[in-house]
C-alpha cells in the first residue's frame, strides 16, 4: 500500500526523461555546469565538512561516553544522513532546479519549503561569516614571534599586569577583551569594534571573490579550501602525537562508557549532529547536484560523501584530543608542581623529598602531623580528567583552549597560522553552500532583474549580508551570535528536512522517484533506500524535532556572559535574556517554519481566484469565438 | 697589626654566631633557591663553597652599589640554612659590625646586580628568590604599527586586486571579440551558407523557452 497525495499537473511542470536526454545531448540548457566530477565532489565535501566537525563532534564524543558515542553516531549516519543526502542529490539532479524551483515544481503549494530553506541559509550565513572574521583576526595576529595571547599586557602606569587578565588568563583576556571587547550583558551593545569591522569586510570580500561567478569560480576555489584542512590535520596529528600527554587525550576521547547508550539525550545529540553535519535542508546541496549531468551516479556520491564526512569527524576529533591531552597534562603538571613548591616552602624540605609520584603519600603524612598548616596552604586539587573535560566545544575550543595549547608548543606562530588557515578553509567552503542556498532562490523568485550579470547579483547579496552582519561586531555581538546559532539554525532546519522527505515520497510519489533514479543511474534503488525514505528517516526526523522542541521550550532561556564585575569571575555568569529577545527568537525560528503552511495557503487562495477568473473568461471567450465564426461564415456565404 | 685583624675577625664571627641565635632582625632578607627545579639533572649540590660564592656575590653587589665602600665576605652574615636551601642574611656595616645595613640599601644593591647574582648560580628570578624584592618586569615590546594590520593590508590588497581582475577581464575579452569579427566577415559568410545546407538534416534544436517558463498557473 503506497500512500500518494493527488498531484495533478506534475507532468507539465517537469521535463520528461526523453527531454532530459535531449537537453543533455545538445547541451542546449543555459544552466551552469561543473567542469569535472572532482569539483562537484570537493564542493559537496567542503560544504558538509565544516567547523562543526572540528569543534562540536569531539566534544559530543567525549561527553557522551567516548568510543561508545560512535555507535549511535554511525547508526544514525546510515539511517538518517545517507538517505536524506541521496534524496537531495537525486531530486536536484532530476528536476534540475535550485531548492526553491524544485519544491515549486513538485507542487506550487510547496514553495514555502524553498522559502524556509532560503531564510535559514540567510540566518546562518549572517553569523557564520562573523566566525570567519574572528578566525581571520586570530590569523592576522599569528604572524608575530610572541603570540599576543601568550602574555598579559601591562596596565596604564606600567606597575603590573592588567587586573582582568591577571584574574583570568592571557588567552581568555585576548578573546573576550582584545577580540570581542565583550559587554557584560546583551542589553549593552558596546558600539562597533573597528578592528572586527576590518576583518568582517575582509571575510566578505574573500567570499565574494570566490563566488563572484557562481560555481565557475567556486569550483576553482574548492581545490584549495576543501583539501587544505586535511593536510593541516595530518600535520597536527604528527605534531600532536609527539607531544607529552597526547595519548591521555586520545584515551579519554575514545574510552567507551556503554551506560551512556541508555540515555535518550545521547541518541538525540547524535541524530542532531549527523543532521547538522551534513548541511541538509539548506538548499545548497540540491543546487549543486542540479548542475550535474543527468546520468551522474548520485547514489554513489551520497555514500562516498557520507563516509568522508564521518571519517573527517573522527579524524578531527583524534587530532584535537591529542592537543587537548597535551594541554591538560601540562596544566596538571603545573598544578602539581605548584602544590609541591608550596609544601616544600612551608616545611623547608629539600627539593628531592617530594616528587610527582610521592606527592599523595607525603600530603597524607603531613596532613596527619600538621593539619593546620596544610589547611592554611589551600592546596589545589589536581585532577587530569577535570582538565581534559574543560570547556572544549565551540569557539571556546578554538580560541581559548587550542590557542593556549599552541603557545606551549615550540615554534608557536607556525602552528597558530596553520590552525587558523585550516579553520578559515573549513568555514569558507561551508559558506559557499550557504550562499548558494540564498542566491539561487532569490534568482528563482526573480528578485534581481534578468539584465543584471551574475557578478552584480552576488555583489548585492554580499553587501546586504555584510551590512546586516554588523550586529555581530558590537560589544554584545557574541551573545547575538549564540542566539542566532541556537534558535535560527536548529528547529527550522529540522522542520524543512521533515517536509522535504514527506514531499518527495508522498507528493512527488515514491514510484515516480524510483523510476527517475532508475533512468538516471541505471538501477532501481534497493530495499534499504525504500525503507529509509518511506518510514525510517521521516520517523527519526520527527522524533528529533519533537524532542528538540520539548527540550528547548522547557529550558529557561539563559546565556553565559563574561562579566569582570561578577563574583564568579572568570567563570562565565548565566544571565536571563530580556523580554524583547523572545520576539527575535520568534522571528528566527518561527517565521521560516510558519512560512511553509502560510505560503501553501496563500498559493491555494491565489489559484482558486485565478480559476474563477479563467472560468468566467472561458465562457466569454467561447462566446466571442462563436460570434467571430458565425460572422466569417456568414460573410463567406454572402460573398459567394 | 696582625693581632688586631685577627681579633676583629674573631669578634665578627662570634658576632655572627650571636646574630644567628637571636630572633630574625628587621633588616634581614629571606632567600630561597630552587636549584633542582631550575636545572633538573644538571643541578649542583649546595654546600659551603656555594654559600661562600653567595656571600661573595652579595658583597660584590654591595660594592657596586656603594662605590668606595669595600664590603667583604665577612660582612654578609647568613643564618638558618635549611635542606630546602633557604636562609636569611643581613649585611653588617663596614664601620661598626654590630650595626646592620638598612633594608632599603640592601634592596637597591640586590636589584642593581640581580642579573649577575642570578647568573653566578645559573638561576632565574623565579628560582633564586629574595622574599620582599619583587623582580622588575620587562617592559613590553610594542611595535609602532600592530603587525596584524600589515598582514590585513596585504591580504585585502590581494583580494581587491583579484576582484578587479575578475570583473575587468571579461570586458576586455568582449572588446577583443568585437574587433575580430570585423576582419573575418568574408570567411564567416561562407560558413553560414554551409550550415544552412546542413540544416534540414537535423531534427530540430530543442527550444528551452517553453520548459523553463513559470508553469504555476494552469490553463
Amino acid at each position: 500500500m503506497k500512500l500518494k497525495l493527488p498531484n495533478p499537473g506534475l507532468e507539465d511542470r517537469i521535463l520528461s526523461h526523453q527531454q532530459l536526454d535531449k537537453v543533455e545531448e545538445e547541451e542546449a540548457g543555459d544552466r551552469p555546469k561543473w567542469d569535472n566530477k572532482a569539483q562537484y565532489m570537493l564542493t559537496c565535501v567542503g560544504f558538509c565538512v565544516g567547523l562543526g566537525n572540528v569543534w562540536r563532534f569531539p566534544y559530543l564524543c567525549q561527553s557522551h561516553g567516548g568510543g561508545a558515542f560512535m555507535i549511535p553516531f554511525l547508526i544514525l549516519l546510515v539511517l538518517e544522513g545517507i538517505p536524506l543526502l541521496h534524496l537531495e542529490f537525486a531530486i536536484g539532479q532530476r528536476l534540475r532546479r535550485g531548492s526553491l524551483g524544485v519544491w515549486a515544481t513538485i507542487h506550487p503549494y510547496l514553495t514555502g519549503i524553498g522559502v524556509a530553506s532560503m531564510c535559514v541559509s540567510l540566518t546562518i550565513s549572517l553569523y557564520y561569516n562573523t566566525i570567519i572574521a574572528w578566525i581571520l583576526w586570530y590569523l592576522f595576529n599569528s604572524f608575530q614571534e610572541t603570540l599576543p595571547w601568550s602574555q598579559c599586557p601591562m596596565n596604564a602606569n606600567l606597575t603590573g599586569i592588567i587586573s582582568e587578565c591577571e584574574r583570568s588568563s592571557p588567552v581568555d583576556y585576548f578573546w573576550y577583551r582584545e577580540t570581542l571587547n565583550t559587554t557584560p550583558s546583551i542589553e549593552e551593545d558596546g558600539g562597533l569594534q573597528w578592528w572586527m569591522l576590518l576583518c568582517h569586510v575582509c571575510a566578505w570580500s574573500f567570499l565574494y571573490i570566490c563566488i563572484i561567478r557562481g560555481i565557475e569560480t567556486t569550483g576553482k576555489a574548492v581545490y584549495v579550501t576543501s583539501t587544505l584542512p586535511y593536510v593541516v590535520l595530518t600535520v597536527f596529528l604528527i605534531r600532536g602525537l609527539t607531544l607529552k600527554g597526547s595519548f591521555n587525550g586520545v584515551k579519554f576521547l575514545f574510552t567507551p562508557d556503554l551506560s551512556e547508550l541508555a540515555k535518550p539525550t545521547t541518541w538525540l545529540d547524535a541524530g542532531a549532529q549527523v543532521f547538522y553535519s551534513f548541511s541538509l535542508a539548506f538548499g545548497g546541496l540540491i543546487s549543486f547536484s542540479s548542475y550535474n549531468s543527468v546520468h551522474n551516479n548520485c547514489e554513489q556520491d551520497a555514500v562516498i560523501i557520507s563516509i568522508i564526512n564521518g571519517f573527517t569527524s573522527v579524524y578531527a576529533a583524534t587530532v584535537i584530543y591529542t592537543i587537548i591531552g597535551f594541554r591538560a597534562t601540562e596544566r596538571f603538571d603545573n598544578c602539581l608542581s605548584g602544590n609541591i613548591v608550596a609544601l616544600l616552602n612551608a616545611f623547608e624540605l629539600a627539593e628531592s623529598d617530594i616528587t610527582d609520584s610521592s606527592y599523595d603519600q607525603v600530603v597524607q603524612r603531613l596532613n596527619e602531623t600538621y593539619p593546620d598548616v596544610i589547611q592554611g596552604l589551600d592546596l589545589k586539587t589536581c585532577n587530569l580528567d577535570t582538565f581534559l573535560s574543560e570547556g572544549v566545544e565551540g569557539t571556546g575550543l578554538a580560541f581559548i583552549v587550542f590557542t593556549e595549547a599552541i603557545t606551549k608548543m615550540p615554534i608557536s606562530p607556525l602552528w597558530a597560522v596553520l590552525f587558523f588557515i585550516m579553520l578559515f578553509c573549513l568555514g569558507l567552503s561551508s559558506m559557499f553552500g550557504n550562499i548558494e542556498g540564498i542566491i539561487v532562490p532569490l534568482q528563482d523568485l526573480k528578485v534581481f532583474p534578468k539584465t543584471w550579470p551574475k557578478e552584480a547579483t552576488t555583489a548585492v547579496t554580499c553587501l546586504i549580508c555584510c551590512a546586516v552582519g554588523l550586529i555581530f561586531l558590537q560589544g554584545s555581538g557574541n551573545y547575538w551570535l549564540s542566539l542566532f546559532d541556537t534558535y535560527g539554525g536548529s528547529i527550522p532546519l529540522l522542520v524543512v528536512a521533515f517536509c522535504e522527505m514527506v514531499s518527495v515520497v508522498y507528493i512527488y510519489g515514491i514510484d515516480r522517484f524510483n523510476d527517475d533514479i532508475k533512468f538516471m543511474i541505471g538501477h532501481k534503488p534497493n530495499f534499504f533506500w525504500q525503507a529509509t525514505w518511506r518510514v525510517i528517516s521521516p520517523l527519526i526526523m520527527l522524533f528529533i524535532l519533537v524532542f528538540y522542541i520539548i527540550t528547548k521550550v522547557s529550558e529557561k532561556l539563559l546565556y553565559k556572559a563574561w562579566d569582570p564585575e561578577s563574583e564568579k569571575f572568570p567563570t562565565l555568569v548565566e544571565k536571563t535574556y530580556p523580554v524583547w529577545i523572545y520576539v527575535i527568537i520568534f522571528v528566527l525560528a518561527g517565521i521560516p517554519c510558519i512560512a511553509i503552511p502560510f505560503i501553501a495557503v496563500w498559493k491555494c487562495v491565489k489559484a482558486k481566484k485565478n480559476e474563477s477568473v479563467i472560468r468566467k473568461g472561458n465562457s466569454s471567450r467561447s462566446m466571442t469565438l462563436f460570434c467571430v465564426f458565425r460572422f466569417t461564415v456568414m460573410n463567406k456565404l454572402y460573398d459567394s | 697589626m696582625l693581632g688586631k685583624i685577627f681579633f676583629l675577625l674573631c669578634l665578627s664571627s662570634a658576632w655572627a654566631e650571636d646574630l644567628c641565635s637571636k630572633a630574625v632582625p628587621p633588616e634581614a632578607y629571606y632567600v630561597r633557591l630552587s636549584i633542582k627545579t631550575a636545572l633538573g639533572d644538571k643541578a649542583y649540590v649546595w654546600n659551603d663553597n656555594e654559600m661562600f660564592l653567595f656571600q661573595a656575590t652579595l658583597a660584590f653587589a654591595m660594592r657596586s652599589q656603594f662605590s668606595g665602600q669595600e664590603y667583604n665576605v665577612s660582612n654578609i652574615v647568613v643564618c638558618d640554612e635549611t635542606p630546602r636551601v633557604s636562609f636569611w642574611f643581613v649585611v653588617t656595616s663596614l664601620e661598626d659590625p654590630s650595626r646592620l645595613v638598612s633594608r632599603g640599601d640592601v634592596e637597591q644593591a640586590v636589584r642593581k646586580s640581580r642579573n649577575r647574582i642570578n647568573s653566578a648560580f645559573l638561576l632565574t628570578d623565579q628560582t633564586l628568590e629574595f622574599i620582599g624584592i619583587t623582580p622588575t618586569l620587562a617592559a613590553p615590546v610594542a611595535p609602532n604599527t600592530p603587525p596584524w594590520l600589515i598582514v590585513f593590508g596585504v591580504v585585502m590588497g590581494a583580494v581587491f586586486a583579484g576582484i578587479l581582475v575578475l570583473l575587468v577581464l571579461p570586458l576586455i575579452q568582449k572588446k577583443r571579440k568585437k574587433n575580430q569579427p570585423m576582419e573575418d566577415e568574408d570567411s564567416d559568410e561562407e560558413t553560414q551558407v554551409k550550415t544552412a545546407e546542413n540544416g534540414p538534416e537535423r531534427s530540430g534544436v530543442y527550444n528551452m523557452s517553453f520548459s523553463d517558463d513559470d508553469k504555476f498557473t494552469q490553463m
